[in-house]
């Protein structure tokens, strides 16, 4: 089948494939039941994000080996969208990323609308753009709460910073609430623009939310930022840019080891070509350079949201009439991969049309990049203690309703 | 008042231990409070007016929420753990004193005895965490004892500095020098500030407060030692660790900060005044600390803290001889 109107996802740089170590090897040292303690973290622990379960071995505290354990909340996402028709299928995919639930609207939408060649007018693709940075920020201010309490607990520092993180969100999901009723599943994209245009003073919600933002966000950080905050990041949790590359990391976990690619910027989608996104790398690869990638991810997301809803431009704002028949939305033939850049990285849809059944997809493949940072576990963990493991978890921030699927 | 000894040390140490019980209810409502207000929350608000009668309700629903002994937890130690944790948490108040008068034991060696008793606090959190017969719970022990064989030595070594200063054991001894020659935390030059410092961080690892809570560590360890733990018996623990923070406190007062001593308000006031700043920054620091890992506390106490301790206590003694 030919491949239609696909957005490839280019690399920057050449990739050096270094040899990825064998994560197990250093097992032999130990006779496997006298010496390790096995220690099943998860599926139900504070601080796996989810349901996911890691078997530990551990010698002392230290680790010698893991092995994650994903599926707990497998719900066959992928085979119940064969079964729907087209613009069904873009509101059960909210559910999959559930932190930023908007991209994985705009993911499916955006598949769609190139395997059946629908226009999306320039209103809807900058209505698209804004909500996407505005869901990065919610989604990043989450991350960074989360991590805080994996360092510092339920009952202290760390929790303070999850609240404040959480009070701004809570801004964000106002903000959206406003627009389109729901605070968390929105399904305010369909096949060929938006469902709900922005309603009068909203923007001015937005601006006074991201003054609020911007004014608090810089005193908590600097709350975060002590020297047990440093002691406990930096070094910790090292993926070196090969390893990284090798594993198929992207996003903010890509860009902490060096690796400059945002497909916002290098595959542009939407009017993000408009724009000039200013991308944040690090070159640390550790705990501390994903905490700094996804600080300045916030602080980038916050100045284009202002940039865009300076000039939202006028016109319509979807190409399609409202929804009336199943059928209106077809497509005989073709595939199509659609990799946009979710707060946690690549997030890749890959759809194959098939004329036996026109209303919906024949095969749908998503790429949850939360998937690839769980993959990193066994690479990463070996060698670190208990309390770095979560905070690398932490700073790798997996979703597992996407990992899982 | 009664004559007979036996009657009175009883009689004395049920109300210092009922008013100990009773600071400790409503320190969990200010620490929640206070931590609500650092958090821009309300803290309780629904119990008693301001919430106050929160630590009633929760004593309540501690005491008839069910015991459970795991079925393959070593059901002796299991039991005996929370209420050993308590017992040596309060029994550092006996030589307390709150004011000249109000002082339940003033044994020549009050120094010796509550830097004992509290160096025995990582036995029953051990003992807790071997017993649950849980991963964690024995994650968490072990962090204890790792914990303890660290912060022990500098804190030791802090406290003796006043000890030094005031060529006394007696805790009263201790604040009766410091009522004639000054503070410690101010009197001697710099060695005593640094001491009160030291004796304070140490004495958060003792009491398991942020930044050093390693072995709970509710978000590695679930809840360490005390996973297991349910009802009244994990309310023992709870209530153990803020009578100990409180001590502590207590302790730190009367060593560095001149105890009952002040102008103007009664002594009693002037000790429960300055226990309670203490108390308020522990509180503080809990609310917006992280938590070190386990070798990063082993490294801080023996690299640092041992050889600054040593140092401190060279300098007391120097300056002590200096002074005569």
């Amino acid at each position: 089948m030919a491949v239609s109107g696909s957005v490839a996802s280019t690399g920057a740089g050449p990739r050096t494939r270094a040899p990825v170590p064998d994560p197990h090897l250093d097992l032999e040292r130990y006779e496997a039941d006298a010496d390790l303690m096995t220690l099943s973290l998860g599926p139900q622990h504070p601080s796996t994000h989810g349901v996911f379960r890691v078997v530990l071995y551990l010698d002392g505290e230290t680790i010698v080996k893991a092995v994650p354990h994903a599926g707990y909340l497998h719900r066959g996402v992928e085979k119940l969208c064969e079964k729907l028709s087209y613009s069904n299928v873009v509101p059960i995919l909210d559910k999959n990323d559930y932190v930023a639930p908007m991209l994985n609207e705009q993911a499916a939408c955006m598949a769609f609308e190139r395997l059946m060649g629908v226009e999306v007018p320039i209103r809807a693709r900058w209505l698209r753009t804004l909500l996407a940075e505005l869901q990065r920020i919610a989604s990043h201010l989450l991350a960074l709460g989360t991590f805080a309490i994996d360092l510092g607990g339920a009952l202290g520092g760390g929790t303070s910073v999850f609240m404040y993180c959480f009070r701004e969100r809570e801004l964000i999901l106002d903000l959206f609430e406003e627009l389109t009723g729901c605070r968390f599943h929105y399904n305010t994209h369909c096949i060929g623009g938006n469902r709900h245009d922005v309603p009068p003073g909203w923007p001015e919600l937005v601006r006074a939310a991201l003054a609020t933002i911007e004014a608090r966000f810089d005193a908590y950080l600097a709350m975060l930022e002590h020297p047990i905050f440093a002691d406990r990041t930096r070094g910790v949790g090292t993926i070196d840019a090969g390893l990284a590359l090798e594993l198929g990391l992207s996003g903010p976990n890509l860009r902490a080891s060096g690796v400059d690619h945002d497909l916002r910027r290098d595959a542009p989608y939407h009017v993000y070509d408009l724009l000039e996104v200013r991308v944040a790398t690090d070159s640390g690869g550790d705990c501390w350079s994903r905490y700094k990638v996804r600080v300045d991810e916030i602080r980038e997301s916050l100045r284009l949201v202002r940039l865009l809803l300076d000039d939202l431009p006028a016109g319509p704002l979807s190409s399609t009439k409202p929804l009336g028949v199943v059928s209106q939305f077809k497509a005989t033939t073709g595939q199509v991969y659609v990799g946009i850049e979710s707060p946690r990285g690549e997030l890749g849809t890959w759809v194959i049309a098939d004329a036996r059944k026109a209303t919906s997809p024949y095969r749908m493949k998503l790429r949850p990049p939360s998937l690839h940072a769980v993959a990193a576990i066994p690479y990463v963990l070996p060698g670190h203690t208990l309390s770095d493991a979560i905070a690398i978890l932490g700073s790798l921030d997996p979703i597992m309703g996407e990992v899982d699927r | 008042m009664t004559n007979d000894p036996w009657l009175r040390a009883l009689l004395e140490g049920a109300a210092v231990v009922t008013a100990l019980m009773t600071a400790v209810a409503w320190i969990t409502w200010l620490e929640r409070k206070i931590a609500g207000r650092i958090q821009s929350r309300l803290g309780p608000t629904m119990v008693g007016p301001f919430g106050l009668l929160q630590p009633l309700a929760d004593a309540v629903k501690s005491m008839q929420k069910e015991s459970i002994v795991p079925r393959d937890a070593d059901a002796l130690l299991f039991w005996l753990a929370p209420p050993l944790t308590l017992a040596l948490a309060l029994g550092t108040a006996a030589v307390i004193p709150f004011s000249p008068g109000l002082l339940a034991s003033d044994v020549d060696i009050g120094v010796l005895y509550a830097l004992a008793l509290s160096g025995l606090l990582s036995f029953p959190i051990w003992i807790a965490g071997w017993a649950s017969n849980n991963k964690y719970s024995l994650l968490g022990g072990m962090r204890m004892v790792a914990q303890g064989i660290s912060y022990e030595i500098p804190m030791v070594l802090s406290a003796l500095v006043p000890v030094v200063l005031a060529g006394t054991l007696s805790m009263g001894g201790v604040v009766r020098h410091q009522a004639e020659h000054g503070w410690f935390v101010v009197s001697a030059p710099g060695v005593g500030f640094v001491a009160f410092l030291v004796f304070l961080l140490t004495a958060l690892a003792e009491g398991n407060r942020i930044p050093f809570d390693i072995p709970e560590a509710e978000s590695e360890l679930v809840a360490g030692p005390t996973t297991e733990y349910t009802a009244i018996q994990w309310s023992l623990f709870a209530a153990a660790e803020y009578a100990h923070s409180l001590l502590a406190s207590a302790i730190a007062a009367t060593l560095f900060l001149g105890g009952w001593d002040g102008p103007v308000l009664p002594p009693a006031v002037w000790m429960v005044l300055k226990t309670g700043a203490l108390f308020l920054l522990i509180t503080w620091l809990r609310w917006s600390l992280l938590r070190l890992r386990s070798d990063q506390l082993m490294s801080l106490c023996w690299k640092l803290l041992v050889p600054l301790t040593l140092l401190l206590l060279l300098g007391a003694g120097t300056w002590v001889t200096l002074a005569t």
